[in-house]
């Protein structure tokens, strides 16, 4: 059975090219960049060729580029310099739907005694800027907040931000890397202090990401080591994830407009073709302030790992936020902050597009999805018809135990 | 992507029994009991409908609607298969661990499907003999530990004994309780301990190790374990301990008692006496409680009947 595959905010394929690319870097040229002979030598020569190619992608200069193990690593290195390089300013904001790259080590700064405010969003999953503007202190240390958000694509307004950041001197970290090859990016009007980048969301190799910095900034490393990376993040680089980086964000810049052209329609296709034929279905996410690839669907009255399994015997990948997926019992958090119903909760379904998409998986994606759902809503207990009525509907729980 | 059984799959995909019994599907002399257990907002409901002929108890034929996973749903697909053909009687003996085993087993995280599927079947029975407002009348006297998905004291005492759970972790995977906000995982431990006394064993080195709890602690002298080859007459005084120590306390909170009054093989005869001999969920509270304890308590095989004295 061929693979459709539709979790692309999850990960993306490696692209030929980029394959290509590392393939070197493994068995000709694996020299220590840092090595003082010319084995070495032409590896850091191709270091510095990925770093400015990197920097192109985000209109960076090249020494603010500090190539990190993966998004992760990126957004904790960035949140502890900021507090590391502040120790008299103990708050910062955030937003309710960041990734727990973000809201992990947020919370545990929390229980070192910091304030964090969580900015909530609208049913569209906006931030209001108002609310940001009254949360900022004369002691935040720094606003965190996603370039694009991973479950809905909701596209946040990083510019107004970041003048609004810059206006009362506070740092700026935006976690981009959902965004990456999806949205421009451009750091060059100093708005943002921090971003980030992994390579595996835009047909780069997994185990790699990018930590931009802006020039002046004051920065702590994270991995304190050896003087890679100018010192700001030591450990042996990872060649081949570097070489491999560095020819995605070429080649993302190069396709860009394609790209971003034919995932849009693509997705229109398939969020149309299931909006307009399966009832009680919505569009989760600003209908316009959006990445181009991904579509969130919530499916009234059915449990998303329902229809993820369904999906998958099609050959279908898809994500869900849904609580049975998680290995955690509440659903997704992006969900549940912009208030949706429980009718819908359960049941939303995220389709994420690549620029290897075809019409032809969308068209029979759509062939396939109408019944399967249909074949689910047989199976609830709940309906249109009973959603006004039904008590469990209305209440959180119903508790039976025995006399 | 969860590690399920062929049966599972098998059964979420092409479940057996879904939908309802409607009246008309009935003819005289049958009637049909409804279960409904879980919510919207939990993520996992399901409803159960028994079409029963009322001569004999006997489940003439079970369906399932079912909002859930693709566990929730195969659980209950399993639980139709396994009550149909069967009296209420011999019904209430499946448990969760029964449907669980009936799929080749579930991922402990998604054990609470199983647990839906036979407090669905509960409320059903419930319903038939006309008690369901006085089952929801106790649990709602329990304390609430889980306010996120409403799950009383009574009920997770209940799951933990049931199933032998040793952790608010697993009480997590059985019945949901701490897997919102997780404020209530220290509530959930202690009343693991609560329900459990945690022998230790000590290492040659000295070291006390924890072993597996396995013996309730509700009354201040525990009742004692249930052994291999019991005699006749052990058996009788564990029997009769166990009523003294666990369940006659109950049922004297609800004005009720039990007496024994004999024991046959693994037929065990006693007497309900005050609410209990009156109250007409009795056959529910001999079965569903009194059984059920017995036979985690001291012998599995063992069948209750009452005696009119």
């Amino acid at each position: 059975m061929s693979v459709i595959y539709l979790d692309n905010n999850a990960t993306t394929c490696v692209a030929p090219e980029v394959y290509r690319a590392m393939s070197p870097y493994f068995t000709q040229f694996y020299g220590n960049p840092s090595s003082m002979h010319r084995f070495g030598g032409q590896v850091a020569r191709g270091l510095r060729e990925s770093r400015e190619a990197v920097a192109a992608l985000i209109h960076a200069e090249a020494n603010e580029i500090i190539f990190t193990s993966c998004g992760t690593e990126g957004d904790n290195a960035a949140i502890r310099a900021a507090v590391d390089s502040q120790p008299d300013k103990r708050h910062i904001i955030t937003t309710a739907v960041e990734h727990p790259a973000i809201l992990k080590p947020l919370q545990r700064l929390e229980k070192q005694g910091y304030a964090v405010t969580y900015l909530g969003v609208d049913s569209k999953g906006q931030l209001k800027l108002e609310e940001l503007r009254r949360a900022i202190r004369d002691d935040t240390a720094l606003i965190s907040v996603m370039a694009a958000n991973n479950e809905t694509g909701t596209i946040f307004p990083i510019e107004r931000i970041g003048h609004l950041a810059k206006e009362c001197g506070v740092l700026f970290h935006v976690d981009a890397v959902q965004a990456a090859g999806k949205i421009p990016l451009d750091v060059s009007s100093g708005l943002i202090d921090f971003l980030v980048l992994s390579g595996h969301k835009f047909h780069g190799p997994k185990g790699i990401g990018v930590l931009y910095v802006r020039r002046g900034v004051r920065f702590r490393p994270l991995l304190a080591g050896g003087h890679q990376e100018r010192g700001r993040r030591g450990g042996t680089e990872n060649v081949p994830g570097i070489i491999g980086l560095g020819t995605a964000a070429e080649l993302t810049l190069k396709t860009f407009d394609e790209d971003h052209t034919r995932m849009s329609q693509l997705r229109d296709r398939l969020e149309q073709g299931i909006l307009s034929t399966i009832s009680d279905t919505q569009r989760n996410g600003h209908p316009g302030l959006r990445l181009p690839n991904t579509a969130n669907i919530g499916f009234k009255y059915v449990e998303g790992e329902a229809i993820l399994l369904s999906l998958d015997r099609e050959g279908i990948c898809a994500s869900s936020g849904s609580a049975c997926t998680s290995g955690s019992l509440q659903p997704s958090h992006v969900l549940r902050a912009m208030g949706l119903p429980y009718t819908l909760l359960h049941g939303s379904i995220r389709f994420s597009l690549s620029r290897y998409t075809t019409g032809a998986e969308i068209e029979q994606v759509l062939g396939v999805i109408s019944p399967m759902i249909g074949r689910l809503r047989d199976l609830s207990p709940f309906s249109r018809d009973n959603e006004a009525t039904h008590p469990w509907l209305q209440e959180q729980t119903q508790r039976v135990g025995i006399a | 992507m969860w590690d399920y059984t062929d049966k599972v799959m098998t059964l979420f995909h092409e479940p057996h029994n879904m939908g309802a019994i409607a009246p008309e599907d009935c003819t005289d002399g049958e009637a049909i009991a409804v279960g409904e257990v879980g919510s919207i907002a939990c993520g996992d409901a399901l409803r159960l409908h028994l079409r029963i002929q009322k001569a004999n108890d006997l489940i003439l034929d079970a369906r399932f609607q079912t909002f859930g996973c693709a566990s929730a749903i195969a659980s209950s697909s399993a639980l139709t298969d396994l009550v149909k053909g069967k009296t209420l009687d011999e019904a209430l003996r499946i448990d969760n661990r029964a449907i669980a085993d009936f799929l080749g087993g579930l991922p402990q995280e998604k054990m609470h499907c199983s647990v839906m599927g036979q407090e669905a079947l509960e409320a059903a029975i419930a319903n038939y003999h006309g008690v369901a407002i006085a089952v929801e009348d106790d649990d709602d006297e329990s304390p609430l530990i889980c306010q996120c998905f409403g799950v009383t004291e009574t009920r997770i005492k209940r799951v933990i004994r049931d199933n032998h759970l040793t952790s608010a972790e697993e009480v997590t995977n059985y019945i949901k309780a701490g897997g919102g906000c997780g404020s209530c995982l220290a509530e959930l431990d202690d009343l693991v301990a609560e329900v459990y006394e945690t022998p230790t064993a000590t290492t040659e080195s000295g070291t006390p190790t924890a072993s597996r709890p396995a013996q309730p602690v509700e009354e201040e002298e525990p009742v004692s374990l249930p052994i291999v080859n019991l005699t006749n007459l052990q058996k009788i005084a564990l029997i009769q301990s166990v009523l003294n120590q666990e369940i006659r306390p109950v049922l004297l909170e609800d004005g009720g008692d039990v007496d024994l009054y004999d024991v046959d093989g693994n037929l065990v005869y006693v007497s309900l006496q005050g609410a209990c001999g009156q109250c007409a969920s009795s056959r529910l509270t001999l079965k569903g409680f009194i059984e059920r304890t017995l036979r985690d308590r001291v012998a599995p095989d063992l069948v209750l009947e009452t005696l009119d004295v």
